[in-house]
């Protein structure tokens, strides 16, 4: 156990269905640090957010939070706040029975702050739930959980459905609350434009696999993003091409950053940002032929979450990197899917 | 302390901050002993990354312009003289390679350079109305 991490994730698996599962993932937040987990809709971040916060068992591997080792103590939720997507608390209740009712669940449960972030989130103690805004509902969801003092905020998709005031208004709670260096922030996005700026660190998730996890300019670094006409990006030997896309004027992927310089004059190499990241990696279909004929009508239904190549894993024990290297919908795995 | 950050410069956001902050320290807008906000604090005020304004503020620290306080925040250092000379000297030297850089892709010679640069520092004493542009050696 590290206490100067805000949790780790260690090889974890879990079966959700006959066709989908989180594999071996694996990775680890500092104290005191904002991580985004950012992936296409139905990339696993969800489970993993569950499994971290040990609301669903798990097969294999091991969760530390907060430097305890799940199944942790009870009172390890006290230290933990969530906001999930949908507010988990009853539509008729007013906010004032809100801390009526969750009260009793939180040692030190600080009813003086509660008021005081309800006031500073404009938010009316006689409001009922059911009626508040989205914004308004995940601001009273992020009271509660400062209201009981979390030291790991842990929020699901908090930024989709909402406006981008209130998405400036949450990146400006979250620098509030970090601004004590024992507490962090786990958030799961697939709208990246938030992290590129607050993000630390950011772990991105594909398939259910962990494809790449570390800092920010880590991930950053580590890609680059090639463009050139219809032809250009074709073989160039040592270079996997990762979620390539061609029109009839252009093709465009993301390459390793080490391989970029193999691929020849004639391409534009420039740095990414993570929204093109997780586009290409997300990508389900990376097309191989330019024209969108039978083949492509074919392309466009097979998850690579549906390959048998994907169901035998003789790659327990794998670290981020080797995920990376194997499990990213390259062109290679587009020739199986066609096959 | 005033850090205006550009989205668009291309430069990367510590390198910023590293530059404003120090600019101020060199031009005496920040004196000795000013108190600058914490990391943590600058993060949020600037909404980007701590670990960003941590490598601002450890390179500072480096550079000798600041010292941190853990778990406080970070003030401004006594200015080292012959650290300013150095930092002074180094803007120079760069300000001069992208000279020789542009001048060699123009064509021009060494006589040429040298005439510009008697040409810029005639006009900045003329600018300045310091009367008859006399032939001592500084440049001010």
């Amino acid at each position: 156990m590290r206490s100067d991490l805000a949790f780790a994730l260690r090889g974890v698996g879990t079966a959700v269905s006959g066709t989908f599962a989180l594999r071996d993932v694996s990775f680890e937040l500092p104290t005191g640090y904002v991580m985004g987990l950012i992936g296409a809709n139905g990339a696993g971040k969800t489970t993993t957010i569950r499994c971290l916060l040990g609301m669903r068992p798990i097969d294999t591997g091991e969760i530390e939070l907060l430097g305890h080792r799940l199944p942790g103590p009870v009172d390890l939720r006290q230290d933990v706040g969530v906001v999930f997507d949908h507010a988990h608390l009853v539509g008729d209740w007013r906010l004032v029975q809100v801390e009526r009712t969750l009260r009793p669940f939180y040692e030190r449960w600080d009813g003086v702050r509660y008021r005081q972030l309800l006031d500073e989130f404009g938010l009316d103690l006689r409001a009922k739930v059911k009626d508040l805004s989205r914004g308004m509902s995940m601001k009273l969801m992020i009271a509660v959980a400062l209201s009981h003092h979390a030291r790991l905020l842990v929020f699901d998709e908090p930024t989709s459905g909402l406006d981008p005031v209130a998405r400036d208004e949450l990146v400006g709670i979250i620098g509030d609350f970090l601004l004590d260096e024992g507490r962090s922030v786990l958030f799961s996005t697939h709208i990246t434009a938030d992290l590129d700026r607050i993000g630390d660190y950011v772990t991105l998730i594909h398939d259910g696999r962990i494809v790449r996890t570390g800092t920010k300019d880590e991930l950053l670094d580590a890609y680059r993003v090639v463009r050139g006409g219809p032809d250009d990006l074709s073989g160039a030997v040592g270079v996997q091409l990762i979620g390539v896309r061609r029109t009839s004027t252009g093709a465009q992927a993301l390459v390793r950053t080490e391989e970029a310089d193999l691929l020849g004059g004639n391409v534009l190499i420039e740095a990414p940002t993570l929204e093109e990241i997780a586009v290409h990696v997300g990508a389900r279909v990376p097309r191989r032929s330019p024209d969108p004929g039978a083949e492509s009508h074919r392309d466009a239904d097979p998850h690579p979450a549906a390959e048998p190549h994907h169901g035998a894993g003789p790659d327990h024990g794998a670290g981020p990197d080797h995920g990376a290297s194997r499990h990213e919908p390259d062109s290679s795995m587009s020739t199986k899917g066609i096959a | 302390m005033r850090v205006v950050l550009s989205n668009s410069s291309g430069v990367p956001l510590y390198q910023q901050i590293k530059e404003q902050v120090g600019t101020a320290i060199l031009s005496g807008e920040l004196a000795e002993g000013d108190a600058l906000p914490s990391v943590r604090a600058l993060a949020r005020d600037l909404r980007i990354s701590i670990i960003t304004t941590t490598r601002a503020y450890t390179e500072l620290a480096a550079e000798g312009f600041i010292a941190t306080v853990p778990g406080k925040g970070a003030y401004v250092l006594p200015l080292d003289s012959a650290l300013v000379r150095e930092q002074l000297l180094r803007q120079v030297e760069d300000g001069l390679q992208t000279a020789l850089d542009a001048a060699r892709r123009a064509g021009l010679q060494r006589d040429d350079l040298i005439q510009i640069l008697d040409g810029l520092i005639q006009a900045e004493r003329h600018d300045a109305g310091s009367g008859v542009p006399s032939d001592s050696g500084a440049v001010r």
